[in-house]
């Protein structure tokens, strides 16, 4: 009986009670990180040397089409009285810019990261659920309906401003324009195209049935079902543009990916020559300041060009090695000291 | 002279002056109850009319089921921080506000939950143990019947049966007891803690027949004091005048007591229910705050003003860039109607606090959560330690606050009763001084009559003291005392019991247990036993004690004069068979000498000087005869005295002031008390560990001078300044003259004359300098603290302290109980407001382990009391080293880096977010998404950071243990001060840019995949948040210095859990969500190489800045933290 008390009030004697547990001791000490900060300063600065001259292998093709100046030869199109407004603008290469090309649109000082604007939406909507269709959510407001109070499919400020100028491109080839062919598939994430949007399921086999008692987003000029009259298969919310535009840009600054030249004779790139890229002007953007223009740009393993990340790896890498000269001056000396 | 033991006795008296504390405005009442026994009219009283009381119902528990929730919620919401959620919760409900309503009402219904859980199932065990003790059948005398009831419905007045073994229903007045000397034995073992049994008596003369018994007891109102009870029974029996009988807490039996050694009691019932003595006392102790809980509330208001400033900038910011036309409105983001038509102000205002939202997380609500669990489960780390584990009494430490680990690693001053607690309490009779001349008992194992002169020039039977003289005193040893003869069954060991603790009594040919308060009085009634009288018990008023040959003396107790620490002196009166009426008086010298015949005084001081030099407590012995008119005199003014109902105290004390007067000196005593296991060590480690040591004692000053030299507080070289009535009646000059010249002459010397400190973390007084030892007496104090001119309060105090803060130890002897508690308070208001710890054992020592900031019980012999008032308590005062040196510093270090690292990864949290309002037109866009803002602090960062408060080791406790010096590091709150905290903040905000502005710059081309597709927002946020996460625990890895398995676990386990969650939370469309946010959004940043390539960078331009710190601080080999620690605090030396 007392045997019994005596175990119960007796602490117990494990390692983890009396805080004895088995531990690591690491200390950071001047023989470890000196080496170390040598060795990543030193693999650092392979990688950033590595990114940094894969950027500058790829090629960048930056034209502001927006129509600001006089001699701009979309001007005329930026007025705000102007309608299906055609304008042109012409480039030239002198050497072959390496395929696959990737055509970029760009926006500035466009804030897709409004936080209203960003969830004026209707994910419901999108995702195909024609419940949705008659009574839009109230984040859509004030594009939730329109002025005879009929439901917009899709609703809210985000699909309304989606991006509606469009592009072709020419090559002049012995004096004739030939097109070049533009792929608008695979520039919206596999995910959004596959799983995340979902088309309404079809009525009487036809998706614009589907839509039937839904008025079209106001700014838009056709209705979602005919986005894309070439293609069956890329209308509705499953276009791929508006794919790309629904994902919101993080900063007021951005390029989204318009099309791709993959196909025909230039599935290696753009040979040299001349080129004509002809704009249907239709996306206002002076009178918020904004700037309009089109990217043209292959890509690499760690995608578009940037520098920023090859010249930090360059900077951080070379940081570390100055370090540890640093560290292995001051710890001879240390180390001097205590000897003698 | 003076004992601290006997103290303890005295204590009982002085209790109030704790309990007071808590219930100080039941002095007030004066008015008294009038009880009808058995609810019986009273002839000669006005016609019976039965007062209302309250019912015998214990109420402990809080809540009720209707009540629960809405008080809980109220309670729970009182506190500022759980406020500060419900505020910012209601916001987001209300406001149109960017993260929805669940990720800060989600973490808060957590911590309320949890806490109303909590609550609700300790008051539900309340409410059990209630009803246990309010439907235990009792049995109450009604008309001479017997009847059982249910204790919750006894009322005031009823009698009531006890049997043996159980606990008394209510506060009850003891009217008859089965035993045959009319007492009964009660242990108070849940009331106080302390498990010797006392004596209570039966209020005599109320007859055998209680049916019969007409009377009444006039008694106070309720109130708190255990020990105090002051009441008056008047007795009427037909045909005779009515009797009264004063009643006191002898007779008072407490509800919550147990009945011992005892068949059977009746007892009339006092006082009911929530008046009872015990459930007066029921009130929690007051709430001691740590220092760090301040710092994190200084903290705390920092962050706030971050956020609300964040917030304000946002706000204006957001209406500055607005005003640039186009800004606010562009075509393809239209306001509604309802928006364009809200006044401005009121936009502004909604703007703000929507930002205040946004932001809110940089002050987390896990954090309180996280805190109050370190101090929670790390203060089981005090209680399982088997160094605290004392065999001898089968106990360990006992934690009673979690509130004040890291207090433990802050103490500046440490506060020591002598009596147990520098020494054993562990009496033993060394010597005795009989008429001058000294008997020293050599062995304890040789004759009885051992007899042996060790000191005057030659050891014949002559040069003894006469053989009369020797048998008074002896007497006198047997008599004066309040000891208990243990009654024990035959299979019972005989053992000493003193307040629980079993000591064995030396073998002697015959063994007995004795009962006592205090271990003096046991040692001295031992030590007559060695030298042939005996003490054989008390029984009916009548004191035997068998002498030297044999035969059987007989004494009637006329009269016990309680010892209380004012007189420092108890007596008895008692009456030999011869009729002749002597008093015996037994006390310290100062308050003996002064009573007796000054040219006796002479023989003896030099031998209780000689004594006290040597460290053993001594009691000079007094005798009187009373004459029959003089004892006359004292009987019928002591009996007056205690049936006084108003100042019956004061009354008392004048009357045994009268009575203890004419005395002659026989004899004194010295007894020794060894000094605890390893005391010398323990102080010396502290001293080392930069801890003032003050001995506050009530012992006398050669007595506490000697134990203070043997456990090293004094050492050979200090220089001691006395400042004590001994001081300062040398001079010619007044006491007050003579007080402050030697306060000015001890300042110069110990302060100005001193060499200046060197500032620094530490001051370093044991230099090789003179080193000063400071004395002051309990007289003297109250002389400083309360002079003649209160112009000089301020000026004495401060000179006081000074001197006092410049000596290597202080002692301040014949200290009252509540001098000791002034004494820390002093101290503690003093400047800088340093972190005090008081350590006692006694009763005596409460009001100063209540008054400093760390509590620290010994559960040694002078009962509970102590312990129960306790903080902390421990068996020895060993484990004091251990508690402060390795437990305290690692628990202030451990929750300190908590401290400071959840401030700091809360700031790098929200920080990227605060930067991206800029590039979002301040529309408070947030970064993360939701699920990320909830669970960063919940469940991504704080196992980590948990673990490591409760497990890290920075430096092991060995070392910790043995360089004392270390502590120094940590003191003055040195890791929660400014400088550090600002450069964690610093820390934090350089972190929050590198994350963000790195991934800004990278999004400058947002095609970041080698299929040329772009990054949108979430990607960036999600980018953010993974550097965020990588960075903030392996800042936390890289502080780790003591990597256990669970370190391990929790930290790749957390960072696994993070990439593990972010799949899972993208990796499915969830039926709940509005919005698919980050559906791939994670795996989509896996494929892309240059994400990658950024976080790695990221992370380690972060913690580049802490790595070259941690370099370069310490540049030399291993275990340099520790070389370089002790050879900073040596250089400062």
């Amino acid at each position: 009986m007392k045997k019994e008390e005596e175990g119960s009030e007796r602490p117990d004697n494990t390692a983890f009670t009396q805080q004895r547990l088995p531990a690591w001791q690491p200390i950071l000490s001047a023989g470890i990180v000196i080496p170390g900060f040598l060795l990543i300063g030193l693999a650092f600065i392979g990688i950033g040397i590595a990114l940094f001259l894969t950027s500058q292998t790829i090629q960048v093709l930056e034209r502001d089409y927006t129509g600001y100046e006089q001699t701009s030869p979309c001007f005329t199109c930026s007025s705000p009285s102007a309608k299906n407004c055609t304008c042109e603008i012409t480039f030239s290469l002198d050497k072959i810019f390496t395929g696959p090309v990737f055509f970029y649109y760009g926006l500035t000082n466009y804030y897709q990261s409004f936080r209203k604007y960003g969830v004026s939406k209707d994910d419901n909507q999108l995702f195909g659920d024609t419940t949705y269709f008659k009574n839009p959510q109230d984040s859509c407001f004030p594009y939730q309906r329109d002025s005879n109070s009929r439901p917009i499919v899709p609703c809210g400020a985000l699909p309304n401003s989606m991006f509606n100028d469009t592009f072709e491109l020419f090559h002049e080839v012995n004096k004739t324009k030939k097109r070049v062919p533009l792929d608008g598939k695979g520039i919206a994430w596999w995910t959004d195209y596959n799983i995340k949007y979902r088309n309404p399921s079809f009525v009487n086999g036809s998706l614009a049935n589907a839509f039937e008692g839904t008025e079209k987003p106001i700014n838009w000029p056709t209705s979602a079902y005919e986005l894309d009259p070439t293609d069956p298969n890329n209308n509705g919310f499953l276009n791929q543009d508006f794919l790309v535009w629904m994902r919101r840009a993080a900063l007021p600054q951005f390029r989204k990916l318009y099309r791709r030249i993959t196909e025909g004779d230039y599935a290696a790139g753009l040979p040299a020559g001349d080129y004509f890229l002809t704009i249907h002007y239709n996306y206002p953007v002076l009178n918020f300041d904004g700037r309009k223009m089109v990217v043209f740009s292959n890509v690499s393993w760690m995608g578009g060009k940037n520098d920023f990340l090859g010249i930090a790896y360059l900077v951080v890498g070379s940081l570390c090695v100055v370090m540890s000269v640093v560290m292995l001056i001051v710890y001879a000396k240390y180390k001097f000291k205590e000897d003698s | 002279m003076v004992n601290d033991s006997q103290f303890e006795v005295a204590s009982r008296n002085e209790r109030h002056f704790t309990l007071s504390f808590q219930c100080g405005g039941d002095e007030k009442r004066v008015d008294s109850r009038t009880i009808y026994i058995g609810h019986r009219p009273c002839p000669g009283t006005e016609a019976y009319i039965p007062t209302k009381f309250c019912d015998n119902r214990i109420v402990s528990s809080k809540y009720t089921v209707w009540n629960f929730l809405p008080k809980n919620l109220f309670e729970q919401f009182r506190r500022i921080a759980n406020f500060y959620f419900l505020i910012i919760f209601l916001v987001q409900v209300i406001v149109d506000t960017p993260t929805s309503p669940v990720t800060s009402g989600l973490p808060l219904f957590f911590v309320i939950t949890v806490t109303a859980i909590k609550q609700g199932y300790e008051d539900w065990l309340r409410h059990k143990a209630d009803y246990e003790v309010n439907k235990y059948q009792v049995i109450v005398l009604e008309d001479g019947r017997s009847v059982k009831k249910e204790s919750e419905k006894i009322k005031v007045g009823d009698v009531v049966e006890v049997v043996e073994d159980e606990t008394f229903p209510c506060d009850l007045i003891l009217l008859q007891s089965t035993r045959e000397d009319d007492t009964c034995f009660v242990t108070t073992a849940s009331l106080d803690g302390e498990s010797n049994h006392k004596t209570h008596y039966t209020v005599p003369d109320t007859g055998r027949e209680l049916q019969d018994l007409n009377a009444t007891i006039e008694c106070e109102q309720p109130q708190p004091d255990l020990y105090k009870f002051v009441g008056r029974m008047h007795i009427y029996k037909p045909e005779q005048e009515p009797g009264v009988r004063s009643l006191g807490p002898e007779n008072l039996l407490l509800k919550g007591a147990t009945l011992k050694n005892t068949k059977k009691i009746y007892g009339v019932a006092v006082y009911t229910g929530m008046e009872t003595k015990m459930a007066l006392n029921y009130q929690g102790k007051s709430q001691k705050r740590s220092a760090v809980e301040k710092s994190i509330n200084g903290f705390l208001l920092v962050y706030l003003s971050i956020l609300i400033s964040k917030a304000v900038v946002c706000t204006t910011l957001k209406y500055v860039w607005q005003s640039k036309e186009g800004q606010d409105e562009p075509w393809y983001n239209q306001k509604t109607q309802k928006e364009k038509d809200t006044y401005m102000y009121l936009k502004m205002f909604t703007d703000f606090l929507s930002f205040m939202v946004l932001f809110n997380f940089i002050i987390p609500v896990s954090m309180y959560v996280t805190v109050e669990m370190q101090k929670f489960l790390g203060s089981f780390f005090i209680t399982w330690d088997k160094d605290f584990f004392d065999p001898e009494i089968q106990e360990g430490a006992l934690v009673n606050t979690s509130d004040l680990n890291e207090e433990l690693g802050q103490v500046e001053y440490v506060f020591t009763d002598k009596t147990g607690t520098l020494t054993q309490n562990n009496m033993e009779f060394i010597e005795c001084c009989i008429d001058g001349f000294q008997y020293r008992h050599k062995d304890a194992t040789s004759e009885v009559d051992g007899f042996t002169v060790t000191d005057g020039p030659a050891d014949k039977l002559h040069q003894k003291a006469g053989l009369e003289k020797e048998e008074l005193f002896l007497r006198a040893m047997c008599l004066c005392h309040t000891v208990q003869v243990k009654e024990s069954g035959p299979e019972e060991t005989l053992l000493d019991q003193v307040d629980g603790i079993d000591a064995r009594l030396p073998q002697l040919e015959e063994e007995r247990g004795f009962i006592a308060s205090s271990p003096d009085e046991v040692a001295l009634v031992k030590g007559a036993m060695r030298y042939g009288f005996t003490f054989l018990g008390l029984e009916s008023k009548c004191m035997k004690i068998r002498n030297r040959q044999n035969d059987i003396e007989e004494y009637e107790l006329l009269h016990v004069l309680n010892f209380d620490p004012v007189r420092r002196r108890m007596s008895v009166i008692v009456r030999t068979k011869s009729g002749e009426t002597l008093l015996f008086c037994k006390g310290a010298d100062s308050s003996i000498f002064p009573r007796v015949k000054p040219e006796e005084v002479d023989r003896i001081r030099r031998h209780v000087e000689r004594n006290a030099t040597e460290g053993y407590r001594t009691l000079c012995v007094a005798y009187k005869q009373l004459s029959a008119e003089e004892y006359a005199a004292a009987d019928s003014g002591l009996k007056t005295a205690r049936l006084a109902l108003q100042d019956r105290e004061e009354k008392l004390m004048a009357m045994y002031n009268l009575v203890e007067t004419d005395m002659s000196l026989i004899g004194a005593t010295a007894v020794e008390d060894r000094l605890q296991e390893e005391a010398a060590e323990t102080m010396e480690a502290l001293q080392g560990a930069g801890m003032k040591i003050w001995v506050l004692t009530g012992d006398k000053m050669e007595t506490a001078k000697s134990t203070c030299y043997a456990c090293r507080l004094f050492q050979r070289g200090t220089e001691l300044l006395e400042l004590t009535v001994r001081t300062l009646e040398d001079g010619r000059s007044k006491r007050e003259d003579r007080l402050i010249e030697l306060l000015r002459d001890y300042h110069r010397r110990a302060v100005q004359d001193a060499p200046p400190f060197k500032e620094g973390v530490t001051r370093s007084w044991s230099s090789a300098n003179q080193e000063y030892g400071f004395i002051i007496d309990g007289a003297t104090l109250s002389l400083v603290m309360n002079p003649a001119r209160d112009a000089d309060a301020s000026l004495y105090r401060s000179l006081f302290l000074q001197i006092c803060q410049n000596c290597a130890a202080v002692l301040c002897c014949r200290m009252a109980p509540l001098q000791k508690a002034q004494i820390v308070k002093m101290v503690k208001n003093s400047k800088g407001s340093p972190i005090t710890l008081s350590i006692g054992d006694g009763a005596n020592d409460v009001s100063m382990i209540l008054e400093a900031h760390v509590g620290i019980g010994i559960k040694g012999k002078e009962g509970r009391q102590a312990v129960r008032n306790s903080d902390y308590a421990f068996p020895k005062l060993k484990h004091l080293k251990k508690l402060l040196l390795a437990h305290g510093h690692l628990y202030y270090v451990r929750i300190a880096h908590l401290v400071q690292y959840f401030f700091y990864k809360n700031l790098c949290f929200i920080l990227p977010q605060f930067l991206y309002q800029f590039f979002c037109g301040y529309s408070q866009q947030p970064l993360y998404d939701a699920a990320y803002l909830t669970m960063y602090n919940i469940c991504f960062t704080s196992m980590p950071i948990l673990a490591f408060s409760l497990l890290e080791q920075h430096i092991a406790m060995e070392i910790l243990l043995d360089n004392a010096a270390l502590y120094r590091v940590i003191a003055k709150n040195a890791m929660l001060r400014w400088r550090p905290f600002l450069y964690w903040t610093v820390l934090g905000i350089f972190q929050g840019l590198m994350f963000f502005f790195g991934v800004r710059f990278l999004f400058s081309n947002p095609a970041l995949q080698d299929n040329g597709q772009v990054f949108g927002n979430w990607s960036f946020g999600t980018i953010v948040f993974t550097v965020l996460v990588f960075t903030v625990t392996l800042k936390l890895a890289m502080d780790t210095r003591h990597w256990t398995w669970i370190n391990h676990f929790v930290i790749w386990g957390s960072l696994a859990f993070y990439v593990f969650f972010s799949f899972f939370w993208g990796g499915i469309i969830w039926p709940f969500l509005k919005q698919q946010r980050l559906y791939f959004v994670f795996a989509n940043m896996l494929s892309s190489v240059s994400a990658w390539l950024v976080i790695i960078i990221l992370i380690l331009l972060s913690l580049l800045p802490e790595i070259l710190l941690a370099v370069l601080r310490k540049p030399r080999g291993p275990h340099s933290r520790q070389v370089t620690f002790i050879a900073l605090v040596k250089r400062e030396d």
